[in-house]
């Protein structure tokens, strides 16, 4: 089986992609499953079960998305395996810029929207930044000149990788995703595989349901803002 | 290849390429003592510098050397001048063949029509994707007699085909000069600034409604934006290819807009039922059910015919800008015969 990790923030088209993509792995003969994590709820397994791809939810809820989407992977990998599909795909909203669900060896995919403007690829981390293939969405809504310059950006923020356009409405796009999709390699086993990127690190009592605001109740991991008007007078 | 960059002091590195000082500052990593190299100062950040950017330091000088490799690649590849573009057919809806084999030259210009849902979109769209046998209609489309190059058909900052579509709404909020520099800027343009009074005095030859170059993209009328993106094309894109799903009559000189994009020796397609546009091309493709049905060459007569309706056209223009100007229109009109 192949594992393939499909991240983006929330509402880029994720879903509609896959959706395109699946279509034509199956039409290919193809068994596709999809894994979706997200943070509170999601629709979305039933817009894949409408289409008749199988899918486990995941929802993170009180955990952090990423922390909880390590967690489970290995498990979402076996469940593929059971169900005998050829593809796994995960669907993960990015929900912080710095996330970043992509494990090495294993095909990453970042879907962002060409609707967020033209400086957000510079904004986006690992989860762009070390993407093996981008797929650009919304493009049919921009002009031609914006959709140009922030395929340009896209390319400054992940030099070498692959980044397309796809149409999540008409698919068009969605077969060259295909190709990339068809050239990956296998995914045997999760075991021993290292995220491309560390997970957001917090221990403080926050995390564990404080809810009282206060200096005294900030310990453990703790970072302040600087204010340049008090560094100019010290 | 990476020791390379890092070996270089770091004033040097930023200041020979932008990007990567770009790239620096966007992360707003703490800045250095003048006197180090790329890779001393990547030393001496904390891990914790690097966390919080979203970057493992091992990453980071060779993010930074493809960065530098990318912009590189990007300055040296010649816009991607093509001589021809061909389409072999595929089939219709029903599997029936289509017999087809269409080869368009530099400043052809190619009209699609058809009823609505015929498929003209999705000859568009075979195009732009430039595809190979692998969308719905098995249709292939060759350059200059070739398959395309893998690193042809990927390349979204430079695709071998733009297409111009019905939906034309900015996100940016720049004004019309900043937006157009910045994608002069893109395309590696040794004058931006230049380029953009160029590009916008154009679009501004093609639209009744003139506007300055102060004005803020969001603000253009779908006829200035048109005007605008049709320039653009002809004067900036690095397409060759560009396609048009219709040229509305919101005030555009169509025929203008026509002679600008094929002057500028690039192959241009238009799904269109405008007369203006569908004779003035030397042939049009009909489409039914899905399939190419039929290739007409556009002949002496309806050139002759266009001629007059150009006349027409003329006249219609003339009306509508005194009426944009708010005089009247009463005197008895001559229509061309
Ligand atoms: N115009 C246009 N709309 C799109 C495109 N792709 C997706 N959409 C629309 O964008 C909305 C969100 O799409 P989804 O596919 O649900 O997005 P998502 O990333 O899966 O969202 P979450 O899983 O909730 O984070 C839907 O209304 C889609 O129809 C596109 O290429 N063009
Ligand atoms: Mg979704
Ligand atoms: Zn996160």
């Amino acid at each position: 089986m192949q594992l393939i990790t499909v991240a983006g923030s929330p509402s880029v088209g994720k879903t509609s992609v896959i959706l395109r993509v699946a279509e034509l792995l199956r039409q290919s003969g193809l068994k596709v499953g999809v894994a979706k994590f997200d943070a509170l709820s999601t629709v979305d397994d039933e817009l894949y079960a409408q289409k008749g791809i199988p899918v486990a939810v995941g929802l993170a809820g009180s955990l952090c998305p990423d922390h909880y989407f390590v967690s489970n992977v290995e498990d979402c990998l076996a469940w593929g395996e059971r169900q005998g599909f050829d593809l796994l795909i995960s669907e993960s909203a990015g929900l912080c810029n710095r996330c970043s669900p992509h494990i090495d060896g294993v095909l990453a995919i970042c879907v962002v929207d060409a609707l967020a403007g033209v400086h957000t690829p510079k904004k986006i981390g690992p989860m762009l930044r070390l993407a093996d293939l981008v797929v650009i969405t919304k493009g049919d809504i921009v002009s031609q000149v914006e959709r140009e310059v922030f395929a340009f950006h896209v390319r400054l923020a992940n030099p070498g990788a692959q980044a397309l356009f796809c149409n999540g409405i008409t698919g068009q796009g969605a077969t060259d995703i295909v190709q990339h999709i068809r050239a990956a390699a296998p995914t045997p086993s999760l075991d021993g595989s290292r995220l491309r990127f560390s997970m957001p690190a917090a221990v403080c009592p926050y995390c564990v349901g404080e809810t009282a605001i206060g200096e005294t109740h900030q310990r453990g991991n703790v970072k302040k803002m600087r204010f340049a008007d008090l560094e100019a007078a010290r | 290849m990476s020791t390379a960059l890092g070996t270089l002091p770091l004033v040097e590195v930023l200041d020979r390429h932008p990007a990567v000082a770009d790239f620096v500052k966007v992360l707003g990593l703490p800045a250095a003592p003048a006197a180090l190299t790329l890779a001393q100062w990547l030393d001496e950040l904390p891990d914790e510098a690097f966390f919080d950017v979203g970057m493992e330091r091992g990453q980071m000088l060779d993010h930074l050397q493809r960065l530098v490799e990318e912009v590189r690649a990007m300055e040296s590849s010649a816009d991607a001048r093509i001589d021809s573009l061909t389409l072999i057919g595929g089939h219709d809806k029903q599997g029936r063949m289509e017999l087809v084999e269409l080869t368009f030259r530099a400043g052809d210009i190619v009209c699609i029509v058809g009823p609505t849902g015929s498929g003209k979109s999705r000859l568009l769209g075979d195009i732009e994707c430039l595809a190979q046998g692998d969308t719905p209609t098995g249709r292939r489309v060759l350059i200059n007699g070739r398959e395309p190059t893998q690193a042809r058909r990927y390349a979204p900052d430079r695709k071998m085909v733009a297409q111009l579509s019905q939906n034309m709404n900015f996100v940016v909020d720049l004004s019309v000069r900043e937006f157009i520099t910045m994608h002069a800027r893109c395309r590696m343009v040794v004058e931006p600034a230049g380029m953009a009074e160029t590009v916008i005095a154009c679009a501004n030859a093609l639209t009744g409604e003139k506007f300055a170059p102060e004005v803020s993209v969001t603000q253009l009328s779908g006829g200035q934006t048109r005007a605008l993106m049709i320039a653009d094309a002809a004067l900036l894109s690095a397409s060759p290819v560009v396609l048009i799903d219709e040229i509305e009559n919101a005030g555009v000189d169509r025929k203008r807009a026509l002679e600008l994009l094929a002057g500028g020796e690039k192959i241009v397609l238009i799904s269109t039922h405008d007369p203006l546009l569908a004779l003035r091309g030397a042939r049009r493709i009909v489409i039914r059910n899905g399939g190419i049905s039929e290739v007409i060459s556009t002949s002496e007569r309806e050139r002759a015919n266009l001629q007059r309706i150009e006349q027409i056209d003329a006249m219609l223009m003339g009306i509508r800008d005194r009426l944009r100007g708010g005089l009247r229109i009463e005197e008895e009109l001559e229509w061309p015969n």
